[in-house]
């Protein structure tokens, strides 16, 4: 702000457009309406369900754009670095300029100011104004952090002062924004994301980065040892248990159990219980039903019907949700490289004469919820599964999916978090406050005026004035 | 009795209040606010006992967590907020008008948990990734901060109606304003209560109607009435004042409760950050939210404009909170 009107180099022109508060308010505007275009489209899903999901050249375009991975886009992280440019410059510019204003060696008190504040708490006391500098003295320095005795024209002035430090809050504030996005690129520039599955008694010593379709070496085994899926009676899962051994030349140099909330922690990399999967050998073992049931469930009405159908035939659905046609079992579908286990192929024959083709994986009671997303033909209208189909192994196998990660700008964003609650606590709720206590001789009696500013919460710094007068007016001094 | 029992009734409970705060606005009667203050502290009891009641429910059902795991515990949770602070601040500015705005809210959320079909008040057992000590942190502290945001939209609302009136108007803000409206109301009741986008536009043509209905109905009562209605408010500098620490009190909480969230992201997936459509949002309030603190603090943005940030933070507040079931968000757990 300071050199704005004598900016000539090019230097200090960009320091000074990065002085402008209007910019923060047009960056944080922008962050948050480009935000949304990236909650609206699905992000990072591959290119067939996008070309599927939009036709060719709005892919393109969108893609061109970077709206599929809006997060990552050059625009989006320029936007977030001119913030953080923005909040840089802003901070260090007002903190060298008021610096030396907000810590001097000795606080300064302007009398006449405070002679013409509004509000002012008067009244007066029945003795010399001398009988009572040493409790109100007492009183202000009980109150203030710093207090100090002033001879004036009429008499004498006590100054106090307090939370002089609580100006640096909003500072707090600010490098706790940089904390957290400097943490965010030291994590996604030193550290890793990567997932594995593995089948009870499996070790892998390598897994596959979610950022390309490179795999890495971790320089040590992961085993499974074990691996536990247990059910609610209502079929909600209750926990997935993943018994690992850490494996480093030969010798198991770790163990745990790992479930949700709770992962494993070996040599700065973390291995967390991420999903789970059923094991394909499973699979194998189901017969083709001569019939099974479907599931329909009306997104309108919240109603569930469940219809028996046989393989080829047309069933018609309630609520004039249209025509359903089981064309086919198999028993493993391939969903993006993943295999999803004994599937209902269907087609939906919808009340506007628009037939889609619908797929049930069995395991997967919800799988359908993404019907209307992957194709817009699909009136999003209902949801439907698969139930009553018994698999004949009476103990079910499951894989387990790891999440393997790596972050070391993990404890820079933690600093942030502490840093930018403490610090918009001191911002928000704490204020640097003055209080004059104006004692004008007028033998025999005294009047006493008391004025005070704060830079915050300034009514409710009137309302601790006017406290602040009240004890003052009612002590007694004659002792 | 069971707990959602008692739930239900303190629902009507709140209405009562709400309408003695409304009796006591238009009527002037001392009595009607007493009262009120008073049916809002049983509502604000019944409230703790009907949440402490589906504690001890669970517990007996054998799957025992806080009872803060879905959305009709997280809706309940909300409301007994709203009413907390709003009794608080009763007391500190001596003011029971604002009473006829906030507790309305609550009851309207409490009959939105009980009354929404797929709003579930039964106690479910938790799913592998709720089961964390994150969970109760992150809830509490969201729900503050959204339940603070929910009351400064209601004083933004008291300080409009009392600013309002002293200004020309200008054409291209007369014509903003339905629109605005309209959008606003047919997005938000498609969002929550609304099943298709005609009918929750027609709904939105509806609330632009009564609500300009009554505007109109306002202008015209005579200045005398008029004044009697907006006298008692209190003063327009306090209700800016009011506003904007409920606002700095939201902050504080919305960030506290966005970071807890990461935290407990990132012992349960390995990322504190994800960009999933939730999180997103609610930095998108986070992003209003500062817009408007740094509008105010150094751009000496007062009143009418921040009054307007105030209510399009709350707006973005309710997206955060269910506008994201309306989003193509694959982010569900446990495969799909």
């Amino acid at each position: 702000m300071r050199n704005q009107a004598i900016a000539t180099d090019p230097f200090n022109k960009i320091w000074n457009f990065f002085t402008s508060v209007r910019l923060t308010i047009v960056l944080l505007l922008s962050l948050a309406a480009t935000s949304i275009i990236g909650t609206l489209i699905p992000q990072n899903e591959s290119p067939q369900a996008y070309l599927q999901a939009f036709g060719a050249s709005v892919y393109r375009f969108f893609d061109l754009l970077g709206f599929l991975d809006l997060y990552h886009s050059w625009w989006f992280q320029t936007l977030m670095l001119l913030l953080a440019l923005n909040v840089m410059v802003c901070s260090i510019d007002r903190l060298s300029a008021t610096w030396r204003i907000i810590f001097p060696e000795r606080p300064k008190f302007n009398l006449s100011r405070f002679r013409r504040l509004e509000p002012k708490e008067e009244f007066t006391q029945n003795c010399a104004g001398e009988q009572l500098k040493k409790p109100y003295q007492a009183t202000i320095s009980r109150n203030f952090r710093y207090c100090r005795v002033e001879e004036t024209d009429t008499g004498y002035a006590i100054f106090g002062e307090r939370g002089r430090w609580t100006r640096i809050g909003v500072y707090i504030v600010h490098l706790s924004v940089i904390c957290m996005l400097v943490g965010g690129v030291i994590g996604t520039r030193f550290g890793f994301e990567g997932f594995v599955n593995l089948a009870p008694g499996e070790g892998a010593s390598q897994i596959q980065l979610r950022s390309s379709n490179q795999r890495m070496q971790l320089g040590f085994t992961i085993r499974c040892d074990d691996f536990k899926v247990s059910f609610y009676p209502s079929g909600a899962p209750e926990e997935w248990r993943a018994s690992l051994s850490i494996i480093e030349q030969g010798k198991v140099v770790k163990s745990q159990d790992i479930i949700v909330n709770d992962p494993l922690h070996y040599k700065g990399i973390s291995i967390f219980q991420a999903s789970y999967g059923p094991l394909p050998s499973r699979q194998q073992d189901v017969q083709r039903p001569d019939e099974l049931t479907l599931v329909f469930t009306s997104k309108a009405t919240g109603m569930i019907y469940p219809k028996k159908a046989a393989v080829g035939q047309t069933i018609e659905l309630p609520e004039s949700l249209g025509k359903f046609t089981l064309d086919e079992f198999r028993n493993s579908y391939d969903f993006r490289g993943q295999d999803l286990g004994a599937t209902i192929i269907g087609t939906l024959h919808q009340s506007d004469g628009s037939a889609v083709e619908v797929v049930l994986p069995v395991q997967f009671p919800s799988f359908d919820k993404m019907g209307p997303i992957f194709n817009k033909i699909r009136k999003d209208d209902m949801l439907i599964s698969v139930s009553g189909l018994k698999t004949p192994s009476v103990e079910e196998r499951y894989f387990t999916g790891l999440q393997v990660s790596r972050d070391p700008g993990v404890w820079v964003v933690y600093t942030g978090f502490i840093l930018i609650i403490v610090g918009c606590y001191i911002a928000f709720f704490m204020s640097h406050r003055q209080v004059c206590v104006d004692i004008i001789e007028s033998d025999p009696n005294c009047r006493i005026v008391v004025t005070g500013t704060a830079n915050k919460n300034k009514l409710g710094n009137e309302l601790k004035l006017k406290t602040l007068a009240q004890t003052l007016s009612q002590e007694n001094f004659e002792t | 009795m069971s707990g959602s029992l008692i739930l239900s009734i303190v629902t009507f409970v709140y209405g009562l209040a709400g309408f003695l705060y409304i009796c006591a606005w238009i009527f002037r009667k001392q009595i009607f606010g007493k009262v009120a203050t008073w049916v809002a502290l049983a509502g604000l009891i019944g409230n703790t006992v009907g949440i402490l009641m589906r504690w001890v429910e669970s517990y007996q059902l054998g799957i025992g967590h806080a009872p803060f795991s879905n959305l009709y515990e997280s809706l309940v949770f909300f409301a007994w907020v709203i009413i907390l602070i709003y009794l608080i601040i009763e007391r500190k500015i001596e003011n029971r008008i604002f009473g006829a705005f906030t507790t309305p809210i609550a009851c309207l959320v409490m009959a939105y948990a009980s009354l929404k079909p797929g709003i579930t008040s039964a106690i479910q057992p938790l799913i592998p990734a709720l089961k964390s000590n994150w969970l109760i942190a992150h809830v509490i502290t969201c729900f503050i901060g959204y339940a603070a945001f929910a009351l400064a939209f209601g004083v933004s609302g008291m300080y409009l109606m009392k600013k309002s009136r002293d200004e020309d108007p200008v054409m291209w803000v007369e014509v903003a304003k339905p629109l605005t409206l309209f959008l606003f109301a047919t997005l938000f009741s498609r969002v929550l209560f609304v099943k298709d986008w005609v009918l929750a536009g027609m709904v939105g043509i509806l609330i632009c109607l009564v609500f300009f209905g009554l505007v109109l109905l306002a202008r015209n009562l005579p200045a005398e009435s008029k004044a009697r209605l907006l006298d008692r408010f209190p003063d327009i500098r306090i209700l800016d004042e009011l506003g904007y620490q409920l606002i700095l009190l939201g902050f504080l909480f919305l960030s506290v409760g966005i970071i807890t969230g990461a935290v407990w992201a990132n012992s349960a997936w390995g990322r504190y950050w994800g960009w999933d459509p939730k999180e997103t949002w609610s930095l998108i309030t986070w992003f209003v939210y500062a817009t408007l603190l740094h509008a105010r603090l150094t751009r000496g943005w007062h009143g009418k404009r921040i009054a307007f940030l105030s209510m399009l933070g709350f707006a973005s507040v309710i997206f955060t909170y269910f506008g994201v079931n309306l989003l193509p968000g694959l982010h569900s757990y446990g495969s799909f």
